[in-house]
């Protein structure tokens, strides 16, 4: 490895077993009953039935990073970027290839790990701290800094049980943002807290990306990719698609992964087993004439349908979407039961096949390409689906007010507004 | 910003596919000493938080139980404890007992508890059982100042011999960190050691010298096949360097090398598995 190498991987691959362990052989009975029966088909001259199969989450994934380089890692739910991340902080370890890393390798899989409801949060400070690898002395050193960071200092002696969410994550991340690893592996962090917090999250990682340590970054979140890497590599169902400058990974993600045609169907690889009994069928943009597209213009309306299906009945549950720029910037997210009404006839949505249908209205949407991603959920019990990035299209603005000028309109919305020009006499 | 340091060659960390049996990286272990030191303080901070007698409980679980089986073993069905009041003889065995006891149960359901630090962050996972039974250590220091007031109270000397509580106590927890090796890395597969483990200490504590001497059982092979129940020994060993009287040879001898076989294969069944806790667990 040349010195100036600071992650090797060379054709790392992840096979998992799917059914062994999760069809459950997870009682001692089950094994004993599965064991007799493999012992039983000997007898009768059969192969022994193996009820697994093997599934490849990771297969030939090779790259290196030189030392002090940020390195994104973008793919849709279920391309192995987490696989690939657990591999490289060694919690988990590969089932073939190899990979070396130089230096102390900090990871940031979920900020809160070991994190304890009971102790308080300078107690946790140190916990947290030790469970990722700092030194006491370290964490002491640093100690007033992290309280600073995270804006908990008047609750530092409280249980954290007692902390609003956001207090809870923003002294976790404040934590791990602390550890100085000459590897940093991040991953999703930035889903953290208020729009403030996340600037200053952002910031942090910013610096640590420029002070000559590596970066692993891997998040839905475009615009930081964009923000905080060089280079990114674009994972498919395992394997390494292309890996190129992170504008160019971007673009080629966005436009690749997602279909062109203005619909996509979710395949049974792609829905975790959590998200069950919420099951995502398909997600359509409708034009004005009823047609499937890709291209809409912004003077009609655009409807967004959502497909799926209810193996139970859900009570609470919200189907909706956040619509992103290509940057990755927000511009709304609505669900099916905002209304007043819905909500109360959808309090309880039972077992059973949905389609929910949003319109919005004309002269919304700026010109440029959006991104839809989907939430299903019910608020404070459960988060069934999300797909960051589950479909794309693109909005034509011609036709709408201010066109007549040709000339680029900043901004994600161009809605029509009313304007009164009042003649007030002569100057 | 700091510029990044000079990264030395131990500092490289391989990634491949891990093979066959490994052996337990002790180095490793010394490098993380302080991980070790933080989930004991936090298991040993969190058990009494919230409960009104905190601590007082490391106290009056041992209490409650001297008087139960005094009351019962003592009392009603009158077993012979030699010259020595029974609540001290039973007393002296409990302690290693609870000992034993509560670090099994903590550490057989230790690596499932810790699930979110497993599949999460990189650390020996060897830790994670250990720290479980070093916690339990305070309970019983604490209860072994209760033994001295009860030795007091029925005028017992104490003699020398009781500095062997040392090594006693420490062959105790390997014992139970043995064991806990075994069944914790089998409860990550199979959460039927959770059901298992409170049968199996009672089971246990009824093989174990402790509401009855072992005279009653017969002397010569019977004997030692029974010392191979580790607590044995360890239960013989704490009655002699409290009390005097024969000191245990060879039951305290079979029980060590019982003792040195589990946690021998312990290691070793637990290095196997560790590899796939992440991904079963």
């Amino acid at each position: 490895m040349e010195k100036d190498t600071s992650i090797i991987v060379n054709g790392i691959g992840k096979r998992y077993k799917i059914g062994a362990f999760q069809e459950r052989q997870d009682t001692l009975r089950d094994l004993i009953v599965n064991q007799a029966s493999r012992v039983g088909s000997w007898f009768k001259g059969g192969a022994p039935n193996r009820r697994y199969e093997n599934i490849w989450a990771l297969r030939d994934v090779s790259f290196e990073v030189k030392q002090g380089q940020a390195l994104g890692i973008i793919g849709r739910n279920g391309a192995g970027k987490s696989t690939l991340l657990k591999i490289l902080s060694r919690v988990t370890d590969p089932t073939e290839g190899y990979g070396e890393l130089r230096g102390r390798v900090g990871s940031l899989l979920e900020v809160g790990t070991g994190f304890h409801p009971e102790l308080t949060g300078r107690e946790n400070i140190f916990l947290n701290g030790a469970i990722l690898g700092m030194q006491k002395k370290e964490i002491a050193a640093r100690f007033d800094e992290i309280v600073a960071f995270s804006e908990v200092d008047k609750f530092i002696d409280t249980p954290v049980k007692r902390y609003s969410s956001g207090m809870y994550l923003r002294l976790a991340f404040a934590v791990a943002a602390h550890l100085e690893p000459e590897i940093l592996v991040v991953d999703e962090v930035l889903a953290v807290g208020d729009a403030d917090f996340q600037r200053k999250c952002l910031g942090k990682m910013g610096d640590v990306a420029n002070s000559g340590r590596t970066v692993l970054f891997v998040s839905h979140n475009m615009s930081a990719i964009l923000r905080l890497t060089q280079e990114s590599i674009v994972l498919d169902k395992g394997r390494v698609l292309m890996r190129a400058p992170s504008a160019e990974a971007v673009d080629f993600y966005l436009n690749r992964g997602l279909s062109k045609m203005g619909e996509r169907f979710w395949e049974d690889d792609e829905i975790p087993p959590s998200s069950s009994p919420f099951k995502p069928v398909a997600i359509r943009i409708v034009d004005k004439v009823g047609q499937v597209s890709d291209s809409v213009r912004a003077v009609d309306p655009i409807t967004i349908e959502i497909e799926y299906e209810l193996s139970e009945g859900i009570t609470g549950l919200r189907v909706g979407y956040y619509l992103f720029t290509t940057r990755g910037e927000a511009v709304f997210t609505s669900f099916d039961t905002d209304s007043d009404e819905l909500f109360r006839e959808y309090t309880y949505r039972p077992q059973g096949r949905y389609t929910s249908r949003c319109v919005i209205p004309a002269l919304t949407l700026n010109e440029g390409r959006f991104v839809l991603g989907i939430n299903a959920s019910s608020y404070r019990i459960k988060r069934y689906f999300q797909d960051d990035q589950a479909l794309s299209f693109s909005v034509d603005a011609s036709g709408a007010p201010g066109t007549h000028w040709p000339e680029p309109r900043p901004g994600a919305v161009r809605p029509a507004l009313d304007w009164t020009i009042e003649e007030r006499g002569k100057a | 910003m700091a510029e990044a340091k000079e990264v030395t060659a131990a500092q490289v960390v391989t990634l491949k596919p891990a093979k066959g049996w490994l052996g337990i990286d002790l180095k490793e272990l010394w490098h993380y000493r302080e991980l070790i030191y933080f989930l004991t303080w936090r298991d040993i901070k969190v058990r009494y938080k919230q409960a009104a007698l905190g601590i007082t409980w490391a106290i009056l679980q041992p209490v409650l139980t001297t008087a139960i089986t005094s009351i019962v073993f003592g009392y009603l069905l009158k077993v012979d404890s030699g010259s020595l009041p029974y609540p001290v003889f039973t007393l002296a065995a409990l302690l290693p007992w609870h000992l034993f006891q509560l670090s099994l149960q903590k550490s057989s359901i230790s690596l499932v508890g810790n699930a979110n630090l497993i599949t999460k962050i990189y650390f020996p996972r060897v830790i994670i059982p250990l720290s479980s039974v070093l916690a339990v250590l305070v309970d019983f220091g604490i209860s072994v100042i209760l033994l001295f007031i009860a030795m007091a109270i029925y005028k017992i000397p104490l003699t020398l011999t009781v500095l062997w509580l040392l090594p006693l106590t420490l062959l105790t927890v390997i014992a139970a960190l043995a064991v806990g090796l075994w069944l914790s890395a089998l409860n990550v597969q199979y959460r039927d050691v959770q059901q298992i483990v409170p049968f199996l200490l009672q089971i246990w504590m009824y093989a174990t010298p402790i509401v009855y001497p072992i005279t009653i059982i017969p002397e010569g092979t019977i004997r030692y096949i029974y010392s191979l129940n580790p607590m044995v020994g360890v239960v013989q060993g704490f009655r002699w360097a409290l009390f005097g009287g024969a000191p245990p040879d060879m039951t305290l001898l079979v029980s060590t090398a019982a003792v040195i076989v589990l946690l021998v294969s312990g290691l070793f069944f637990f290095r196997r598995m560790e590899k796939t806790f992440a991904d079963v667990v």
